[in-house]
């Protein structure tokens, strides 16, 4: 929109005129930071409670509806319970490390999210490597989760922490070889980029049945990614205490809470821009008024993640055994046959623009 | 080729699984079964056999039907009931009598089983129908079922 | 019993876990010591008596009427079953025979206790295996039947209606048609259950060859109920000893022969089946009649020694009684089938993961209070 462009626009001036260069640069840089931090927040409160209400829609029952109206405020208020608790840790953990372990999670997650294309010039970091970027960052979550479960000192957070790490590592093969797969249509990583070659249509529909296949198994792999049911023997409450956080109370377990939700839009949000053309409308109808990219981008976003709660309300959960036997026997094979018909399709020509 | 068909049956058992609750999703505002429970006392009526608590109603002149045979204490299995008597003479007939002082009954003890209000001979005991009984004192829940001043109901002996 | 369980148990390489007393998944106070190697079982020993309240004792000093509302509290899933359980031992021991009007609506009673246990049941293993909103859907349909029962008995889940020679008082004009109304509603929601949960591939990859137990162990172990019956070994006391009304009524006894925790499942989703067609036959044929034979203030049993068995939603139940001729019975023993079920569960679990533990054990459907008493 030609107001946000113009704000930006004049911020970035006013500094440049204030202070020395690098002085300028380095507050710049701060306030896009806490501005994401303000997105992330609002997101990860925003989505808690819509997981909560969404879930006792599905049960038969009213959810959160005291605190304002229909619950609105409902997740402050559980965040201010979470602050005013003890932070309760073992005597025999590793300090360091049980200290360190929530902000992996919460640092790459917020990595991640600065690359999205919210609008056509709402996106922080406009890399060449967009979707190499993205895929990398969300290994190194895995860290996080592994020194969580051993630096308790805890027998079962130690068994959900290796669960969880075997689990995660298995399945970013699927989704980058299901990203892969799309992406020789796009011939380009840049996330603006695919953006633009999205207005002959969206990928979903250019690459039309190889690309239905990689995004099926796309989000079968990224609920698995994220430890969200089916795949979420990590916490399985009845089965073995709470899994890697066990031992984690107030803020730091808000911390990894917080973080599961935030990957789970994370998740939504790559299939949104690689398959559903992130801030484009359907048919071009709303060109003229670019700034309802925005919204575009978050109902798209919001439908893929109403589709994984609905998944984890509906479906048993899968053994470890399980888990691994899908993503190797099933997924990977699929998804190398996939990439094979696409590389036939693109060769040939086959694909439908607009 | 098994392979493909498992996969298919699969899915489609999955996707018709996701079917049946979002049937459910979608009629969620008339489908929802809850009760929200402080805001509806005033249309909330139990049915008229739930068991509450033991009540011994009185009429309008204060009086009660207990005649103190103490059959009820008898038949009950925890000794929530213990009925204080005395043998008075009776202001009528001139004759001693067993007349009840005092019914105590222990609600924080009683398993509601409803055998005292099956053995008394004379209905003077029956089930009331409020559940809020929770207190701050617990010895607040010894109840004292004959009201003060109160006396038999005449001819309920015969 | 403490200091032999952890120091059997303690070798250096293997690794010792407790799935302690409070716990989402056993059901109930049940501490489970488990030796794991890895992901698969090795040992798995159930530590009881978490909730024993001694009720056998408390039965020796209660008059006979007063013994029936102490056993809803045992197995209170099906409560009405088991309070019929000890009417019936007192009065064939007293050799006084009730109207067939108590028959009827005993065994009516009975059936529904077992669909409102098989409902819960099914909530709750769906629960179990990570499907989270199944719980609510059989809460749904039970609050159905727990209405039915407010009305006429006056209690959702203790309801001791049953005295020895008959019922407490008579039914509420109301019960024939909500019964008819609950089945009606039920039976849509049946096929509903199984495509939610049965027929799910998930569901089926977790349930099928988990938990195999042979005909020959579930017999030298004692299982009964549904779990016998998954098994192939067909126990069903409703068949070989029927009492009340059940000798009027024909039904099918669910019987499966592979013995995994599909089979138990199977055969408790047919079951519901079963019960709704013996209460659909008995429903309007209600004879008329009194509600109670009149028996003694102070029942005494002749001197003996009595047994009854009847067939809960968990399986064989049974009361033995020793009198010697007084109020109070001299010696009061239940055979509860949750015990026996309970002693299987080192056999069946392992050699599989932790995970088909918690299926098995949700398949096995114990209730803690009845096994401990």
């Amino acid at each position: 929109m030609n107001l946000s462009l113009s704000i930006t626009k004049n911020i970035h001036d006013w500094l440049f005129n204030m202070m020395p260069e690098t002085a300028a640069s380095l507050v710049e840089m701060t306030i896009i930071a806490l501005v994401y931090l303000a997105v992330f927040a609002v997101t990860g409160l925003f989505l808690v409670l819509l997981e909560r209400k969404v879930a006792a829609w599905f049960q038969l029952r009213l959810g959160p509806n005291r605190v304002g109206y229909h619950g609105i405020f409902q997740t402050i208020a559980d965040a201010l319970k979470l602050v005013s608790k003890e932070l309760t840790g073992t005597v025999n953990a590793d300090k360091f490390l049980y200290n360190l372990a929530p902000y992996f999670v919460i640092i790459t997650a917020l990595m991640a999210l600065a690359v999205l294309p919210f609008s056509a010039e709402f996106q922080a970091f406009d890399i060449n490597i967009g979707i190499f970027f993205l895929i990398a960052i969300s290994s190194i979550g895995v860290i996080g989760i592994l020194l969580a479960g051993w630096s308790s000192n805890n027998k079962y957070a130690l068994i959900g922490a290796m669960r969880s790490g075997v689990q995660t590592i298995s399945y970013e093969l699927s989704v980058g070889l299901s990203l892969l797969t799309v992406i020789m249509i796009t011939g380009t990583l840049q996330l603006s980029e695919i953006v633009e070659v999205q207005r002959n249509g969206w990928l979903i529909v250019q690459g039309h049945i190889p690309a239905i296949f990689a995004f099926m198994i796309y989000m079968i792999a990224g609920t698995a990614e994220t430890n969200r049911a089916p795949f979420d023997l990590v916490e399985a409450e009845s089965e073995l205490g709470a899994g890697f956080h066990t031992e984690y109370s107030g803020m730091k377990f808000a911390y990894f809470f917080l973080a599961e939700f935030i990957n789970m839009f994370l998740i939504a949000s790559i299939a949104t821009t690689i398959f559903f053309g992130a801030w484009l409308s359907p048919f071009g109808i709303t060109e003229s008024l670019p700034w309802l990219g925005v919204f575009w981008f978050l109902g798209k976003t919001l439908v893929l993640v109403f589709l994984m709660m609905w998944f984890r309300w509906t479906f048993p959960r899968l053994r470890i055994d399980q888990l691994l036997t899908l993503e190797w026997k099933y997924l990977l094979p699929l998804n190398l046959m996939n990439i094979v018909l696409m590389a036939i399709i693109v060769w040939l020509n086959l694909t439908i623009q607009f | 080729m098994s392979y493909f068909s498992d996969i298919y049956n699969g899915i489609k058992t999955l996707l018709t699984g996701m079917s049946v609750t979002g049937k459910y999703f979608l009629h969620s505002q008339k489908g929802a079964i809850t009760q929200q429970y402080p805001d509806n006392r005033e249309t909330l009526k139990m049915f008229d056999r739930f068991r509450g608590e033991v009540v011994m109603p009185h009429d309008e002149n204060n009086e009660h039907r207990c005649t103190g045979c103490q059959k009820c204490e008898l038949a009950c299995p925890n000794g929530t009931i213990e009925i204080i008597w005395d043998r008075q003479v009776d202001p009528e007939t001139g004759k001693k009598k067993k007349m009840i002082e005092k019914h105590i009954y222990h609600l924080g003890m009683c398993t509601m089983c409803g055998l005292c209000i099956e053995a008394c001979p004379t209905d003077a005991i029956k089930w009331a129908q409020n559940f809020e009984n929770s207190v701050y004192d617990r010895t607040t829940l010894t109840r004292v079922l004959n009201k003060p001043g109160s006396k038999l109901m005449p001819g309920v002996e015969d | 019993m403490e200091t032999s369980t952890v120091n059997n148990n303690f070798k250096s390489d293997e690794y010792f876990i407790n799935m302690g007393p409070q716990h989402p998944a056993t059901h109930g106070v049940l501490r489970l010591l488990l030796t794991i190697d890895g992901e698969t079982i090795k040992k798995v020993e159930p530590d009881l008596g978490y909730i024993h309240r001694s009720i056998e004792k408390m039965c020796e000093r209660d008059s006979y009427q007063q013994i029936v509302h102490l056993t809803d509290r045992m197995d209170y899933l099906s409560s009405n079953i088991n309070n019929e359980a000890v009417c019936l031992a007192v009065e064939n021991a007293l050799q006084i025979e009730v109207p067939d009007r108590v028959k009827v609506i005993r065994t009516i009673i009975g059936e529904l206790t077992r669909i409102a246990s098989h409902n819960l049941w099914w909530g709750v293993m769906g629960m179990d295996v990570g499907a989270l909103t199944t719980y609510f859907y059989a809460f749904r349909d039970r609050e159905m039947i727990n209405d039915i029962f407010e009305e006429t008995c006056g209690a959702r889940l203790t309801m001791n209606y049953n005295i020895p020679g008959g019922l407490m008082f008579d039914i509420h004009p109301n019960f024939i048609k909500r019964v008819k109304e609950f089945i009606t509603h039920f039976k849509t929601k049946l096929p509903e259950y199984d495509t939610l949960l049965t027929n799910n591939v998930i569901f089926q990859k977790r349930m099928r060859g988990v938990g195999i137990l042979s005909k020959e162990d579930a017999i030298s172990y004692g299982a009964s109920g549904p779990v016998g019956r998954g098994s192939g070994y067909s126990c069903d006391v409703r068949k070989t000893n029927p009492y009340s009304a059940l000798d009027k009524v024909t039904f099918n006894e669910a019987l499966r022969t592979e013995g995994d925790s599909f089979a138990r499942y199977e055969v408790r989703i047919q079951e519901m089946w079963e019960s709704i067609s013996i209460v659909e036959q008995l429903i309007d044929n209600i004879p008329e009649g009194d509600y109670k034979v009149e028996t003694n203030a102070v029942i005494k049993l002749p001197k003996g020694e009595f047994y009854q068995k009847v067939e809960t939603a968990r399986g064989e139940f049974g009361v033995y009684i020793i009198s010697t001729g007084t109020k109070n019975p001299y010696r009061l023993k239940f055979r509860s089938p949750g015990f026996s079920n309970l002693s299987l569960l080192n056999h069946i679990a392992v050699g599989g993961k932790i995970g088909d533990l918690v299926a098995s054990m949700a398949t096995l459907d114990l209730v803690i209070p009845d096994i401990d008493r």
